[in-house]
């Protein structure tokens, strides 16, 4: 089962996906009401707890950005405050060089996990979503990599568009994500190229912290990143879980 | 699958806390100090910049009088005793001159880490473990305390007087940090913005107990028990 939350009439609703009359994708909220996507104003499909996010987690996009094979995860964190649902937009601050999107299989957590073994961590996903995880590189700094002014800024998370069931996504090690930038594809991958699959992940991070309920592992994204700019449309893909749709505009849209 | 409120004594009417808690590295200047040149050597090339935060996240929340468990695989963590800004309500873009409007007020943090030599990009296992951000004992209202930019912090391990250090000896004061944090991420009433904590941190073996005072604000003390193999 796919399920959105969505504000509409003033009200904030569960919706899941419909097929309109036209042809055209829409949804249908509990109450039965029928909607056009752009009817709605999207938000993160769950609760969202803990944000954890790998960097680096495709040998291809490593390979990319010049790092050598790792031991261990790269793992940061990030805050809630950074989230958005679909169809949101992300500021790109005037001047800077190098703006990215990082489309991601993002898997929710479902119930505590607490030192799970291998064998049995997809017994604590719920289920998935898109990630995009947007970056600006310009703001690296070599302190406590990536550093929050690169990867945890306002509106620079967008999860949905639905929250999928885990029972619906029988092969998450085999779903083909896609990013298309106005059109254009421009990044492709599959997650059978996760270096750290998610069992791995929810193994290790478990091994030292608990998992909760609502807490979120964003597995990295492959090679494919491209710098965007005001004005551009990012839509990331990813099999069987949608298609997730991001705006990004200038600091005029903010009153800077 | 909503996540819950955090399991702390600390999260008390009026001041509820939302769980997020950010830590910031290098704002005493002592570790720049420590570092001297290698701050500008590989793999750090220059001295931050911006603010360098760091996220506890909700595992890892305590409360005063919680044991604190030291891995088995290690011999002693590292007990980093901080000033805790308690946000009021949406902190966004803020200007330096009214930052403090959007501070309830202060308690203490103990950011416990396993002891690691790299601040480049440390393990998050090192930070993130359960159980190792105790806060407390209370958080207490701004107008309460008059010099929060100037006001000691005192670490004990078992009574006896391991680290002095005064908030004076920021590189950011309060308004500065909240200033620059909300430039490009907002915070929300009852987040945590940890001030900064002197280096090195002093260290802690399992058996022994941590207390950290901060005047106007009271006493955090939390033992520090072994851990299973």
């Amino acid at each position: 089962m796919k399920r959105a939350r969505v504000a509409y009439a003033g009200a904030i609703h569960e919706a899941a996906p419909l097929e309109l009359g036209d042809g055209t994708a829409g949804l249908e909220l509990e109450d039965g009401r029928r909607l056009a996507e752009s009817q709605v104003v999207w938000l993160p499909p769950f609760d969202v707890g803990t944000i954890i996010a790998l960097g680096l987690n495709y040998a291809d996009h490593a390979k990319e950005l010049a790092f050598a094979a790792q031991e261990e995860p790269l793992i940061f964190l990030k805050g809630p405050g950074t989230l958005q649902g679909h169809r949101g937009q992300t500021r790109r601050p005037q001047g800077v060089k190098f703006m990215h999107y990082e489309c991601e299989l993002a898997v929710v957590v479902g119930r505590e996990a607490r030192r799970v073994g291998r064998e049995h961590a997809l017994e604590h996903v719920a289920g998935y979503c898109i990630a995009n995880d947007y970056a600006i590189r310009d703001y690296l700094e070599n302190w406590y990599r990536p550093n929050l002014r690169v990867k945890n800024r306002d509106g620079a998370t967008l999860l949905g568009p639905w929250f999928v069931d885990a029972a619906d996504v029988p092969d998450p090690g085999n779903l083909a994500l896609r990013t298309y930038v106005n059109g254009e594809l421009q990044q492709q991958g599959n997650t059978r190229d996760l270096i750290f699959d998610i069992s791995y992940l929810i193994h290790y991070l478990s091994s030292f912290m608990t998992l909760s309920a609502g807490d979120v592992i964003l597995t990295g994204t492959p090679e494919g990143v491209v710098n965007v700019m005001p004005g551009d449309e990012v839509v990331c893909e990813i099999d069987g879980l949608g298609r997730l749709v991001n705006t990004v505009v200038d600091d005029a849209v903010y009153g800077r | 699958m909503s996540p819950s409120r955090v399991p702390i004594a600390v999260d008390l009417p009026p001041y509820r806390l939302s769980g997020s808690v950010y830590g910031v590295l290098a704002n005493h200047s002592s570790l720049l100090a420590m570092l001297g040149d290698a701050a500008y050597q590989p793999p750090y090339n220059a001295p931050p910049r911006a603010p360098v935060l760091y996220i506890k996240p909700r595992n890892t929340l305590a409360g005063p009088g919680d044991p604190v468990t030291v891995p088995a695989d290690v011999p002693e963590l590292e007990v980093a005793a901080s000033l805790g800004i308690v946000i009021e309500r949406t902190a966004c873009r803020l200007e330096e001159a009214t930052a403090i409007d959007c501070v309830a007020g202060f308690l203490i943090v103990n950011d416990v880490s396993v002891p690691h030599t790299t601040y480049h990009r440390p393990s998050i296992r090192y930070k993130a473990r359960d159980g190792f951000c105790p806060l407390g004992p209370a958080v207490v209202a701004r107008q309460r305390i008059a010099s929060p930019d100037a006001i000691e912090i005192r670490t004990y391990v078992n009574g006896l007087l391991v680290q002095l250090q005064n908030t004076r000896e920021m590189i950011r004061p309060i308004a500065r940090l909240l200033a620059d944090v909300t430039e490009f991420m907002t915070l929300s009433a009852g987040d945590v913005l940890c001030l900064g904590t002197a280096a090195p941190a002093p260290r802690v073996r399992p058996g022994q107990t941590v207390s950290i005072e901060i005047d106007g604000i009271g006493t955090l003390r939390n033992p520090f028990v072994g851990g299973e193999s």
